[in-house]
């Protein structure tokens, strides 16, 4: 394994000023991606800057009644917290559908973020992948075996699927990432913090070089109460997603007021569902327009043959899923 | 560049001197001969090194042990509970590899379901559920054995939890 420096970081200020006068270091969360990856000779910093001190990891409602999760909070807690099993139990039914009790004792939240793809071929150095080595060109596309690959917001270059379960009830949930760096903080809301692969498959989110999150902001969400997690896989437990939908329905006399959509599993990146949420809003809450919706989401999917069977797979699962908030 | 350490496992100081760069686990088996906790896949991916650490389970051949200096760990060698017996008595092994890390991990979510934790198996997660054979298979899904000892694992737990 690749030689590293180690150094730990007691303040925010101090993290962030760490890291822009550190050549080439990362920041080190429960390290249960980043260790992996510098094992597996995929991710090569010269220092790790451990941030797992600071004091971040506290889950509380602010003045404005939303709920702020520090980014250092692990899985497990943030999963447990009254808080979010009451208020946004999608969020605690998708943190507990990944990963294993060990690893989310583990894994902070900021970290799961960041977490990489879990394609094969970006973890086989052996072959080429555009993620990993820019221009090298694509084993999944090149003729390689996709049936795990994404099936929206592909492109040329790079099929690879968002592999957090967490982020896609937050795509749902509207949330916003809270950052830190020696230019000062910003707010980014989750739809704009993954980005498709398009032709630079390597830079996978918004996040600048040096920006620490500090925070995950939950909003004010009503219909979040009445919200689910469902995640299709190849064996019942600690595997990752084929399909998961996250959902949120709010309804008056059988009409749909309020519907969140977001999917995983068939996306580049967190799939917030938006085509679907405007085939349900207005709409009868029945398993017609449910289809109807998942359908019109689907439409646009690009499909190969060994990944076809996520589009029907999707419908079905975000149509069970909607029905079983009603 | 190294770093002294002085690790605090089952009860004792350990003082070790390692690269950054070391995992908990070859800390654990191979500067302190504590050769109980196992390395199966070193990649998260079976449990079988699963240690608890202030009494939480987690894996340590994610874990750089550097991070892991101001916390009390207990690895099967520290263990004494009558889990091991129930192991014993409902056949919850065949060759043993996975067992010191099933062993941990069943302690450590034991615990875990006592402070109310809910699990993905659980349907109304507001609420703390009874620890049925379905709650305990998916809170020790992170756990392989390729023996398949499972049925014996999941009673072994299940009777120490009554
Ligand atoms: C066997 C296995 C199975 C898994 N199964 C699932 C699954 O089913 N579903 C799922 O969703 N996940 C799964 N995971 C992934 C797991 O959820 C992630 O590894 C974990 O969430 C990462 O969090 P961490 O704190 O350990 O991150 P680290 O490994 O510490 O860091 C990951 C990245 O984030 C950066 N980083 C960390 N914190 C911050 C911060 N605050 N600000 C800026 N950068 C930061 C690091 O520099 C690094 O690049 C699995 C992992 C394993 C090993
Ligand atoms: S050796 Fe740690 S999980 Fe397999
Ligand atoms: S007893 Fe052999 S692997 Fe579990």
């Amino acid at each position: 394994m690749r030689r590293f420096t180690y150094v730990t970081a007691n303040t925010v200020t101090d993290a962030v000023k760490t890291k822009a006068t550190t050549p080439n270091a990362k920041y080190l969360g429960g390290g249960t991606n980043l260790v992996d990856l510098i094992r597996a000779d995929i991710e090569h910093p010269d220092t790790l800057i451990d941030i797992t001190r600071l004091p971040l990891a506290d889950v509380e409602e602010i003045s404005t009644g939303a709920v702020r999760i520090g980014a250092l909070t692990r899985n497990s807690h943030a999963a447990a917290h009254p808080l979010i099993r009451t208020r946004y139990p999608v969020l605690t039914q998708a943190i507990l559908a990944g990963a294993s009790g060990q690893l989310r004792n583990m894994a902070t939240v900021g970290g799961n973020l960041l977490q990489r793809t879990r394609c094969h071929y970006f973890y086989d150095t052996a072959a080429p992948c555009n993620k990993r080595s820019p221009g090298e060109g694509c084993a999944a596309l090149n003729g390689g075996y996709t049936r795990n690959h994404a099936v929206l917001g592909t492109s040329r270059n790079c099929i690879a699927t968002h592999p957090s379960d967490m982020a896609v009830a937050l795509a749902a949930l509207d949330a916003v990432v809270e950052t830190e760096s020696a230019e000062g903080n910003r707010r980014i809301p989750i739809e704009d913090f993954h980005k498709p692969p398009g032709e630079t498959p390597y830079s996978e989110t918004t996040l600048g070089e040096n920006e620490l999150i500090t925070a995950i902001e939950l909003p004010v969400l009503p219909p979040a109460r009445n919200s689910r997690y469902r995640k299709v896989r190849d064996r019942s437990s600690y595997a990752f997603a084929l399909v998961s939908v996250a959902a949120a329905l709010e309804t008056e006399n059988g009409r749909i007021t309020n519907a969140r959509l977001a999917l995983g599993g068939v996306g580049t990146h967190p799939w917030r569902a938006r085509t679907a949420e405007s085939v349900l809003k207005g709409a009868p809450a029945t398993e017609s327009t449910f289809r109807e919706a998942a359908e019109a989401e689907l439409s646009t999917a690009t499909l190969l043959p060994d990944n076809a069977f996520k589009a029907p797979l999707a419908v079905r699962t975000i149509t069970a899923t909607l029905t079983s908030l009603t | 560049m190294t770093h002294d350490l002085s690790l605090r496992v089952n009860g004792t100081t350990r003082p070790v001197t390692v690269e950054p760069r070391v995992s908990l686990l070859d800390v654990l088996r191979d500067h302190l001969g504590l050769t109980g906790t196992k390395k199966g896949c070193d990649q998260g991916a079976c449990g079988a090194c699963t240690v608890l650490a202030d009494g939480e389970r987690v894996l340590s051949c994610l874990a750089l042990a550097v991070q892991y200096e101001h916390r009390e760990i207990t690895t099967i060698e520290g263990v004494a509970d009558p889990l091991q017996q129930a192991f014993v008595k409902h056949d919850g092994f065949q060759c043993g590899y996975c067992t010191p890390g099933q062993i941990c991990s069943a302690l450590g979510m034991l615990a875990e379901h006592r402070s109310g934790m809910p699990s993905a198996a659980t349907e109304d997660v507001a609420t703390t559920p009874q620890l049925t054979r379905a709650e305990i298979q998916e809170r020790m899904s992170g756990n392989l054995c390729r023996c398949g000892a499972y049925n014996g694992i999941v009673s072994a737990i299940e009777e120490t939890a009554r």
